[in-house]
């Protein structure tokens, strides 16, 4: 890397983008250039920066002074003032605001915001992801080195087991036990799959890590390798994410321009080599049979388990399926010892969790926090509190495959066993934040007509239950409900819990359930009275005429 | 052989040299590669921009796997399309987060504006809208997907403008 005494971070996620990054990017790089800097500056794209007010915004640094909205003539006034003669151009300087917990440069800048903690999103928004020196220059590739030359892969599968990391796709296996199924197995080859088929609606977090630091993800699944055995690694990227694709491509081709990937890494004599596989915009590929049967070229149908991928999976061979959030996690770990890693979260759920906050609060975006914050933590702190000062009635968790939480449960602790326990799940991370004024009935019908398009139709359960529960469920928001609905609901839910092959249709019955227990009073109000009590429901004006 | 390969339509992207040409190259480039299927049909897809009952066929008998099978695995995934589209795909996120923010507003809209259903494609072959599942830009909802761009925070009173600006290109 040159001598750079500043650092200039232009935002790139696609709403700047829309507003003309690109254009102020160039700007910068050509004026930068006729004021003869190149040697001294480094600018770069940056993905997320956390603020949506005031795009395209541009970062400065060591200043960190934040300029936006930037427009491509402003650039060489900005350049002219702040890197040349070295005064803040306090014109194009962002509105002051509140900053909520997820922006990494304020949390290397000012410390972090209670409870904050970044060790998967350590880096992202910090460095330029398309560079592999910046990735070195943060600690990169150091935890693949101590692991392939320190370590051996019995005592790398050790590490993440005492660190007791735990799946984070939404099912929270424990890591560590994972790869030691795989790595008893006999028969080779063994395979690595990073499951970055994110397609919950509401997530959006392995997107922000492949597109902000897909370095971290390469180096985790070369450990992955070296621990189980395996000489070769897919990661099954979500067919809308060009970026993501983009960058993941990139990255690999710069390590193995390095000796990260390929043939005897860091003179081990350990081989490992990643493709990058597109899906097609398949929401059931996310669970991890479908995606392998998508990875062989096929329908993207669950397969019936046992046998687990852990003995039979890419083509009938032992094989580890480990989402993007775990395996970010990895490196942190090698690097700092599983003791450290205890440090955060709770006894039995370590570590940060990353959540997406949505719905009616007044910031929404992404988080890392320790895991056990709660719900409350969640909305005052990050979320700046519920929009326009209305009452939280429920958080929708995992996107759709998670359940309705209701207010009664904002001060459980998030982690994987007090989920459990209160008998609600965890999911993969996506909080949508309702106010008094969603109608937990119109709730689960979108949901169960999510489900229903994207049930593949292997097994009869979810095929029929989901296309039966959302006619029952638009009947209810219409007001042609019985209360004989209800039973039927909470038949069909716990057949779709039992007997469904996969977790798409298991999930479905989920919201189902949340509703009928937390909520039936609301639901009983749909049907006996004819009143949706959040108003939002089309009831039709007859049906209510009649009831009167 | 399947019947299409006997009778090509005329417009079908077979026909024409130039994208035979592309077709050709994609099938030699992955046909060695195990569960090559998804791949081509991925790259046909965003270069030929549709896949042609004829096209299947022919990629079928390349790969040497049975039709049915090609087609078992196109008629799976919500990207692949048999039909031709317009120069433009305008996706509306139906993800949870668009939804509650007023996707469905958004659709009928464009529906009014451009004159066509959801699927449909507009007589002069310039913009094809479809409904597609959550995008990962959840923040940013209401979302439109125009091609591989992302517009987010969409009005209602905004889409004419936007989308008038896709028609003329």
């Amino acid at each position: 890397m040159k001598a750079i005494r500043a650092m200039v971070l232009v935002s790139g996620d696609p709403a700047s983008i829309a507003q003309g990054a690109h254009e102020v990017y160039q700007r910068l790089q050509k004026e930068i250039k006729a004021f003869g800097l190149q040697d001294e500056i480094s600018v770069s794209m940056i993905t997320d920066v956390g603020r949506h007010d005031a795009l395209p915004m541009v970062i400065v640094y060591p200043e960190a002074v934040i300029y936006g909205p930037v427009k491509p003539e402003d650039v060489h006034f900005l350049v002219e003032e702040h890197l040349y003669k070295g005064r803040i151009a306090t014109r194009l300087v962002a509105p002051k605001k509140e900053l909520s917990g997820r922006i990494a440069w304020l949390a290397a800048r000012q410390g972090t915001l209670p409870a904050e903690q970044r060790i998967v999103l350590e880096r992202v928004g910090l460095i330029d992801p398309d560079e592999i020196e910046e990735y070195i220059v943060h600690g990169g590739y150091e935890a693949l080195g101590k692991a392939l030359t320190q370590m051996t892969p019995n005592e790398v599968i050790e590490e993440i087991t005492q660190a007791g990391l735990r799946g984070r796709g939404g099912a929270g296996f424990p890591t560590g036990l994972k790869w030691r199924f795989v790595a008893r197995e006999k028969r080779t080859p063994k395979y690595v799959i990073c499951n970055a088929d994110e397609s919950e609606p509401g997530t959006f977090k392995d997107r922000l890590i492949l597109e902000g630091d897909p370095h971290n993800v390469i180096e985790a699944m070369v450990i992955t390798g070296y621990a189980v055995g395996a000489n070769e690694g897919y990661v099954y990227v979500r067919g809308e994410y060009k970026l993501a694709q983009a960058r993941l491509r990139k990255a690999i081709a710069q390590a193995r321009e390095m000796g990260f990937l390929g043939k005897d890494i860091f003179g081990s004599g350990f081989d490992f080599d990643i493709t990058v596989h597109a899906g097609a915009g398949a929401y059931v590929c996310g669970e991890e049979t479908a995606l392998i049967e998508s990875l062989e070229g096929k329908r993207g149908e669950p397969r019936i388990r046992p046998p687990y991928p852990t003995t039979h999976g890419l083509w009938g061979m032992p094989t580890v399926v480990n989402n993007v959030e775990t395996l970010a996690n990895v490196p942190a770990i090698i690097r700092h010892g599983a003791e450290w890693y205890r440090g955060f979260g709770t006894e039995n759920s370590p570590g940060t969790k990353l959540y997406t906050i949505l719905g009616n609060v007044n910031e929404t975006g992404l988080i890392e926090v320790p895991m056990g914050i709660t719900l409350r933590e969640v909305i005052t702190i990050y979320g700046q509190g519920m929009k326009n000062g209305a009452a939280f009635k429920m958080a929708q968790t995992g996107g759709s495959s998670g359940s309705i939480v209701p207010a009664s449960l904002q001060d459980t602790p998030m982690d994987f066993d007090s989920y459990a326990r209160a008998g609600v799940s965890l999911g993969s991370g996506a909080l949508l934040i309702c106010d008094e004024n969603t109608c937990v009935v119109d709730l689960a019908r979108v949901l169960m007509n999510f489900f229903r398009y994207e049930s593949c139709g292997k097994c009869t359960p979810c095929r029929v239950g989901t296309e039966r529960a959302h006619q029952i469920l638009t009947r209810i928001t219409e007001g042609r409900g019985t209360l004989a609905d209800l039973e039927r609901l909470e038949k069909l839910s716990q057949g779709m819990r039992q007997l469904s092959n996969c977790g798409l249709g298991q999930a479905a019955a989920v919201p189902l359930q949340s509703m009928l227990q937390h909520f039936r009073a609301e639901v009983e109000a749909h049907i006996k009275l004819h009143v949706c009590p959040a108003g939002s429901c089309p009831m039709s004006s007859r049906r209510v005429t009649t009831a009167a | 052989m399947p019947e299409t390969l006997e009778r090509v339509p005329m417009r079908d992207p077979l026909t024409d040299p130039e994208q035979k040409r592309i077709i050709d190259e994609i099938l030699e480039r992955n046909k060695n590669i195990p569960g090559a299927t998804m791949v081509v049909l991925n790259e046909l897809q965003s270069r030929i921009g549709y896949i042609s009952p004829a096209m299947q066929a022919y990629v079928a008998q390349k790969l040497r796997i049975p039709l049915s099978e090609l087609y078992g695995v196109l008629s799976f995934y919500s990207f692949f399309t048999m039909t031709p589209r317009g120069r433009h795909t305008v996706k509306f996120c139906m993800g949870t987060a668009c939804y509650v923010a007023g996707a469905p507003q958004l659709i009928e809209k464009a529906q009014q504006i451009l004159g066509i259903r959801l699927g449909e494609t507009t007589p002069d072959w310039s913009i094809t809208i479809e409904e597609c599942r959550c995008v990962g830009a959840c923040s940013q909802a209401p979302v439109v997907m125009i091609d591989d761009d992302i517009y987010g925070r969409v009005r209602p009173n905004k889409l004419p403008q936007l989308l008038r600006k896709y028609q003329r290109q």
